[in-house]
């Protein structure tokens, strides 16, 4: 029975993007300054809203919440995204699948490595939101854990599929990694409800797990309800986008062996 | 599991009317060969003459439009995850990051390729390849002889059965391109594997190989051990052989 998620073999993928963070300081600051920078900058636009705005004003935390909410699904697509560019930038394709490591597996590290860098991007924005807002968005509870996990499986999912898309159409489409996250932005009610949208709009928000988590996490904030049923929608969407997005790759990346992309990809 | 049925005993690989076409061009046409086992084998060819391609398909990176191949008992096109932790590759053109360390980017693959026990393969290596003074140093600010032993270490991390080398000498200076070829041959004495090399150097493939396939426009043109070519051809060495068959225009495909 062939295994087909082998430990040694996702511990040898971490290890190599492990060794790749640890090897620049620089890199590491760079992953927490801009969740930092997002927060200090609706920080202060909060505490302006406070004094301005009835509807921030009865959820002191709710902006501050959602951009470091938004920074977790942003971190967890870049990272995956980003780990497999290096893997192209480094022409390291080739070398790595004819070693015996499968798709899913490296599919399956990524994800734990985007976990870790996630963590180091937002923790310091998070706890530096205590002593600059007097916001602990760990008063949420377990319903940050809720939120937490959901926004990171969307952006693995959001990831896996940039990844595929780059591996087939080369380093040309590189930009997907930043553009994909982004297009869904404006329609996930990060900052604000989903009912702002456009009628014709929010069907495409409701098809998306962010909407219920950060429709969710204000239900959390202002009316002290953790809704079921915003979370289930985000599981059950979370698990249609990852099998799907999975799929995807895994058709790709057969493509590639047809086209020998595996051996061409470069700088 | 691996199927041998399709395999003769004594044989690493078996490869028939193996065919690969990118759109209109055909990179190589329905080549059939066998490798024995412990040999060493030289796939010599010009440029674009599907050696690299042929070699792709071995390993099981690029997919054939046609025919089969059975690498160590088993059939790579439906289970290479079997043939892969006893296979290994090099090449010049395939790299690995630069920005790990020699010691780092060998124990990611030791890891990748199963080793049992992976920080004393690599120290067991970075000793048989003299890589310790540069062991801690980024990949990519090695110098290229010291890349060539570092990816030469990568391709004998898993102690492979079946060695598939890409022009292993390129661009080395003759003295590194000398120790390499001295290694790879005590490498298969001592331990029996089989060793498919792809070169323009046809030194290198009189000292080290006992069978060669002379690749041209994707087809076998000729096959046969280096002295039994020069024999056939009543040439000097291996060098006028290639030249004959490089530059005549009705010979490809004769001897398929």
């Amino acid at each position: 029975m062939p295994v087909l998620l082998d430990p040694q073999r996702l511990w040898g993928m971490m290890l190599r993007h492990w060794y790749l963070l640890r090897s620049s300081w620089p890199r590491i600051l760079e992953l927490a300054y801009w969740p930092t920078f997002q927060l200090l900058l609706w920080g202060f636009i909060t505490t302006f809203f406070l004094t301005h705005s009835s509807w921030v004003a009865q959820a002191a935390g709710v902006l501050i919440s959602a951009v470091l909410l938004w920074d977790v699904l942003f971190r967890s697509n870049l990272g995956l995204s980003l780990m497999f560019l290096e893997e192209m930038w480094a022409r390291n394709l080739g070398q790595l699948f004819i070693s015996p490591l499968r798709p899913l597996e490296m599919v399956g590290a990524l994800m734990v490595m985007s976990f870790l860098r996630t963590i180091i991007s937002v923790t310091p924005a998070a706890l530096l939101a205590l002593p600059f807002f007097d916001v602990w968005i760990f008063d949420l509870g377990l319903s940050l854990v809720a939120f937490f996990v959901n926004l990171m499986v969307m952006g693995w999912a959001v990831g896996i599929l940039v990844s595929a898309l780059v591996l087939r159409l080369g380093l040309g489409a590189e930009s997907l990694a930043w553009l994909g996250i982004f297009l869904v932005a404006p329609i996930s009610g990060i900052y604000y409800p989903i009912d702002v949208l456009p009628d014709w709009l929010e069907p495409v928000a409701w098809s998306l797990p962010s909407s219920y988590v950060f429709e969710g996490m204000r239900a959390v904030l202002f009316d002290n309800v953790f809704r079921w049923d915003l979370f289930a929608g985000a599981v059950g969407l979370n698990v249609l986008y990852l099998i799907f997005c999975t799929g995807v790759f895994l058709y790709l990346f057969g493509v590639a062996r047809k086209r020998g992309l595996l051996l061409q990809q470069g700088e | 599991m691996a199927d041998s049925s399709h395999q003769p005993d004594g044989i690493a690989i078996a490869a028939r009317d193996l065919e690969k076409r990118f759109e209109n061009v055909t990179a190589v046409g329905g080549i059939s060969f066998d490798v024995r086992l412990g040999s060493v084998t030289a796939l010599l060819g010009g440029n674009g003459a599907g050696k690299t391609t042929t070699i792709a398909m071995l390993l099981g990176l690029l997919v054939p439009t046609g025919g089969t191949i059975y690498v160590l008992g088993t059939d790579i096109l439906a289970d290479r995850h079997t043939a892969l932790p006893r296979m290994n590759f090099s090449s010049p053109y395939v790299d690995m990051p630069h920005r790990l360390s020699v010691y780092e980017n060998l124990l990611v693959y030791a890891n990748l390729y199963g080793v049992s026990e992976p920080r004393d393969r690599v120290r067991e290596l970075a000793r048989d390849l003299e890589l310790e003074a540069f062991l801690n140093r980024p990949l990519g600010k090695a110098s290229a002889g010291q890349k060539t032993r570092a990816a030469l270490a990568k391709a004998l991390i898993n102690q492979p059965d079946l060695l598939l080398l890409d022009e292993p000498t390129a661009s080395l200076d003759p003295d590194t391109a000398d120790w390499v070829r001295g290694y790879l041959d005590d490498y298969r004495r001592r331990t029996g594997a089989t060793i498919v090399l792809a070169s323009h150097n046809m030194a290198e493939i009189e000292r080290l190989c006992d069978h060669v396939l002379i690749m041209k426009e994707g087809r076998i043109a000729d096959r046969g051990a280096p002295e039994e070519l020069s024999a056939r051809y009543g040439r000097q060495n291996l060098e006028e052989v290639f030249l004959e068959i490089a530059r005549s225009r009705n010979r490809a495909g004769a001897a398929r």
